[in-house]
């Protein structure tokens, strides 16, 4: 199906998110959407899938105009989505999940289960995917969900398909599988709209580029273009692609872990005996297939998680035990994995959440009132330096693109004087703009004296910001190794093996 | 239901778990144990006597003597027998099958009534005990089923109560003035609907704290047929307050069954009618198009919304739907077991269809089954009252409550309501 925006325009307010937006997507191609946090991708999308309303401009399909008046009518007329943060129902099946909003039924409007099943069934074995029907969608691992969504969009026989950043949440072998599976669906004839950030996959299986920046189209680029010029043609500018930092410095021993054990609620040990050292002044990267225990790792140190043991030391300071409020006043800042349920309050503004670990006392409360005038200077200021793209300080977070969000927590906990730096995949969704924005900061802060650790699950950027790297599997640190470790070494580490020779 | 149940992924399931599961085995084994003490340990020299017979039987049963302590020790032997069963089931990571629990209260329960009785002057009339304790929980069951409905597909219905008084109210008015039955039956329906009307509106529409609109209309509802009542109903009380009155109707082989047959089947057609609802309601929401739309709309609005199922509208019929039947049970309260309305005639029945709501974790057949439980409890008291039971009656309507209140705690944390119940949705 062959898929035409016509002069697309949607305004939230004073913001104009799609300003006349002209894109063409023929079948059997796959079309790469480039694009700063905040251009205006996942709306464009989201004005083509009947969620939002387009103010001016045309959807064609096929040649003929379409009128959606919500998702329903998109996907009957053949488009489907693929959401970033999956619309799947989590108590129910992958059959009643496929079958949702068109279930076939029999005598008495009982559900007939076995055709949904059987469907599921049939699209899994064309593609080549292995998912159970009658598997409950809380208990699959991320990947396989979103298998579940493409099935979705599949069994209404789409002819459009839609991935709104799929990869951020994959593992590199789910991004893999998920790509072999995109190439097989454009060679049987489907039109692939493709949002993502990752410009080694964008070269992988784009067959033209589109890339819009604030809300326009700016131009198209060959996929044998190089990163260099895809990123400057995102933002508009040269981008370092490489994080340029001097040698470390590090000094004394900070934070110091000694025999870590943390355990999950059935008292099953999800981080089995860590024992890390990091220096003031370095950065100590934790690599690691997502699920390996490093989220919870990180929990544990600022006193999110109930069951620990071991010791869990800052300058001497025992942190073991501590309340999460006792830890950040300790001094340390904290970036989490998930920011929209653990980083942010959605409904609340910029400012406020700005505040949200300060929201006891000086500077910006005092005899228990807010002082209104003090955070606008502040969240002016933050706003301003981390380049969050918003209509102002008092939009609501949850309104914000998905890297915009996560700005707004980098601006917070680096905010701070810190004594501990703890961030977790910070540059999950980010532009490479805002990349090389957010790993100028943790070098800045590493530079400044502060003890920083990395977590993150793509070598990348473990690699381009690594003093030293610790590899964790099966919450286990498998070893720690220098920044210049070779790639096919700590892929052999990711998966379990030691290395030959535990350096530094 | 099987099929929400059953996983492959076994190992994951396996894993969401174990510990809290134990916790429903160590409810088993307190409650053997108290059941030991009380029933083996203080077992009271005599026999207790029970009533199987009603008057217009067909076949006159005799009654039944058991004895006090023989009594006892059989049911705590049940008791045991159902905590091992619990135990070993769970060693297996199998599900716990409803009929446990079932076999496991009916034991303790006439363990209880053998025990409290032994001694008495009179004999238990064991019809009039199961009648009146269903009588007691048609409202319940009704107002349970309204609130299984409208949480389910997201919208806290605190009002149930508001509308059970509703219904009651405008059921006794429109039968008076029509003498019509049916019609102030659906003129209940109705009214519960009404109710719910302002409910869907101020909670889906204008985004209002569910809660608190709920609260709002049950003080809304109250004042207004408190107020409608003495200044309108009583002055004329002959043409607006006095309905006819369903008569029970008796169904034929089935109401012959002995002791649980006339209890059950010789009943008026708005119990009738709850039957239906029950089972419609049951396969309604786990087998049907319906359902499945309902609960997705209540666990996870968005993606409902993502593949073209209208949210509100979802929600407002269903709410609307919720409150009809909720309206049935208030009419039974003035049609059928008194026919006339009387100030606050609901007393606070749909609190504790709520109540039973949650403690059936938003499933249709346990809400009736918890809705049961309560009618029985506050049935007991009545009863032994009368046949002059030695133990103090008010000792005993608080067992029932004991037991649930453990019953609650065990299931904290391992029931789990509709995801989205009680938050609005909003677009985009
Ligand atoms: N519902 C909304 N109300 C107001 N403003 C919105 C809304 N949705 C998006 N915006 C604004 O529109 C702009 C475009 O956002 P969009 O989510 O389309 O960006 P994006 O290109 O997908 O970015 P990212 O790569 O970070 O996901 C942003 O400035 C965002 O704040
Ligand atoms: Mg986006």
């Amino acid at each position: 199906m062959k898929l035409e925006l016509r002069g697309i325009t949607k305004r939230f307010g004073a913001l104009t998110a799609n300003d006349h937006i002209d894109l063409v997507v023929t079948p059997g191609e796959i079309h790469c959407l480039l694009g700063e946090n905040g251009a205006g991708k996942s709306t464009l999308m989201n004005v083509l899938y009947g969620l939002y309303q387009a103010d001016e401009g045309e959807i064609l399909l096929d040649d003929e105009v379409q009128h959606f008046s919500g998702p329903g009518d998109a996907m009957r007329a053949g488009i489907g989505m693929v959401h970033q943060h999956f619309m799947l129902v989590p108590v129910f099946t992958v059959a009643e999940n496929v079958m949702l909003g068109h279930e076939s039924t029999k005598a008495g409007g009982r559900l007939d289960l076995d055709a949904a099943r059987a469907r599921v069934r049939e699209i899994s074995d064309r593609f080549g995917f292995d998912v159970d029907p009658d598997a409950r969608i809380e208990d699959l691992p991320v990947g396989v969900q979103q298998r579940v969504e493409i099935i979705k969009a599949l069994s209404r026989n789409a002819g459009v398909l839609v991935f709104d950043e799929p990869t951020a949440v994959l593992t590199p072998q789910e991004t893999d599988e998920l790509i072999g599976i995109m190439k097989q669906l454009r060679d049987s004839g489907t039109a692939i709209v493709f949002i993502t950030h990752k410009l080694r996959e964008v070269r992988e299986v784009a067959d033209r580029i589109t890339v819009i920046r604030l809300g326009q189209v700016v131009g198209e680029a060959e996929p044998t273009a190089s990163n260099a010029e895809l990123a400057s043609l995102m933002v508009g500018r040269a981008v370092e692609l490489t994080v340029d930092k001097t040698p470390a410095r590090p000094g004394a021993d900070a934070l110091v872990l000694d025999d870590v054990h943390v355990y999950d609620l059935n008292g099953v040990p999800v981080v089995d005996g860590v024992s890390l050292t990091v220096r003031a002044g370095e950065i100590l990267a934790i690599a690691g297939v997502q699920g390996n225990g490093q989220t919870e790792l990180t929990e544990a140190i600022f006193g999110l998680q109930p069951q620990v043991t071991g010791r869990i030391v800052l300058d001497g300071e025992e942190l073991t035990g501590r309340t999460v409020r006792q830890v950040l006043d300790a001094g340390a800042g904290f970036v989490p994995e998930d920011r929209q349920h653990d980083g942010l309050v959605p409904e609340f503004t910029i400012a406020e959440n700005l505040m949200l670990d300060r929201a006891d006392g000086e500077p910006f409360v005092r005899l228990g009132a807010l002082r209104l005038k003090d955070l606008a200077a502040f969240a002016q200021e933050r706003l301003r330096r981390f380049d969050i793209r918003a209509q102002g300080i008092g939009t609501r977070v949850g309104r914000l693109s998905g890297g915009n969000q996560q700005k707004v927590v980098l601006a917070r906990e680096l905010s701070r004087e810190l004594r501990l730096f703890v961030a977790a995949q910070p540059t999950r969704g980010l532009d490479v703009g805002s990349i090389e924005f957010v790993h100028e900061q943790i070098v800045a802060t590493r530079d400044a004296g502060v003890p920083v650790i990395v977590v993150s699950t793509e070598l990348d950027e473990v690699v381009a910001l690594a003093d030293r790297i610790a590899v964790m599997y099966r919450g286990r640190v498998v070893g720690v190794v220098p920044a210049d470790t070779p790639r096919d070494v700590l892929g052999l580490m990711m998966a379990g093996e030691a290395p030959q020779a535990v350096a530094a | 239901m099987t099929t929400l149940e059953t996983s492959t992924t076994g190992a994951v399931v396996g894993a969401a778990g174990p510990r809290r599961s134990w916790r429903v085995v160590w409810i088993y084994g307190v409650l053997t144990a108290i059941a030991l003490v009380v029933l083996v340990g203080f077992a009271r020299p005599g026999v207790a006597r029970f009533g199987l017979a009603t008057g217009s039987d067909f076949v006159q049963l005799p009654e039944v003597v058991l004895p006090g302590l023989a009594t006892g020790i059989v049911v705590a032997l049940v008791a045991i027998a159902c905590t091992v069963a619990a135990v070993l089931l769970r060693r297996r990571d199998r599900h716990q099958p409803l009929w446990l629990p079932v076999v496991f209260a009916v034991a303790l329960v006439v363990g209880l009534l053998t025990w409290a009785t032994t001694g008495a002057g009179q004999s238990v009339p064991l019809p009039g005990l199961l009648g009146g304790s269903l009588a007691l929980a048609v409202p319940l069951i009704f107002g349970a089923l309204g609130g299984v409905i409208s949480e389910r597909v997201g919208v806290v219905n605190v009002a149930i109560e508001g509308q059970l008084l509703a219904g009651a109210f405008t059921g006794a008015v429109v039968a008076s003035l029509t003498r019509s039955l049916i019609v102030g039956l659906v003129a209940a329906m109705v009214a519960g609907m009404l109710v719910s009307f302002v409910l869907a509106a101020f909670a889906i529409k204008y985004l209002v704290d569910q809660v608190i609109v709920g609260v709002v209309l049950n003080v809304l509802v109250l004042g207004l047929t408190n107020f409608l009542y003495t200044l309108v109903l009583v002055p004329a009380s002959a043409t607006l307050n006095s309905p006819p009155q369903f008569s029970p109707i008796a169904i034929p082989v089935l109401s012959a069954i002995p002791v649980l047959g006339p209890v059950l089947f010789r009943q008026t057609v708005i119990v009738y009618l709850m039957y239906l609802g029950v089972v419609a309601v049951t396969i309604g929401l786990f087998r049907t198009k319906w359902g499945l739309r309902l609960r997705a709309v209540g666990e996870h609005p968005q993606a409902a919304d993502t593949v073209g199922i209208s949210v509100g509208g979802t929600r407002f019929w269903n709410v609307s739907l919720a409150g009809a039947i909720a309206g049935l049970g208030g009419a039974y309260l003035t049609l059928a077991s008194v026919p006339s309305f009387t100030r606050d005639v609901t007393s606070g029945a749909g609190f504790i269809a709520l109540a039973a709501v949650i403690f059936g974790q938003w499933n249709p057949v346990k809400a009736t089954l918890a809705a049961l439980l309560f009618g029985f409890a506050s049935n007991l008291q009545n009863v032994l009252g009368i046949v002059g039971s030695p133990v103090p009656p008010d000792f005993l309507l608080m067992l029932p409550y004991v037991v649930t209140i453990f019953a609650v705690a065990g299931l904290v944390g391992q029931v789990r309501g509709p995801a989205a119940a009680g938050r609005p949705y909003i677009k985009g």
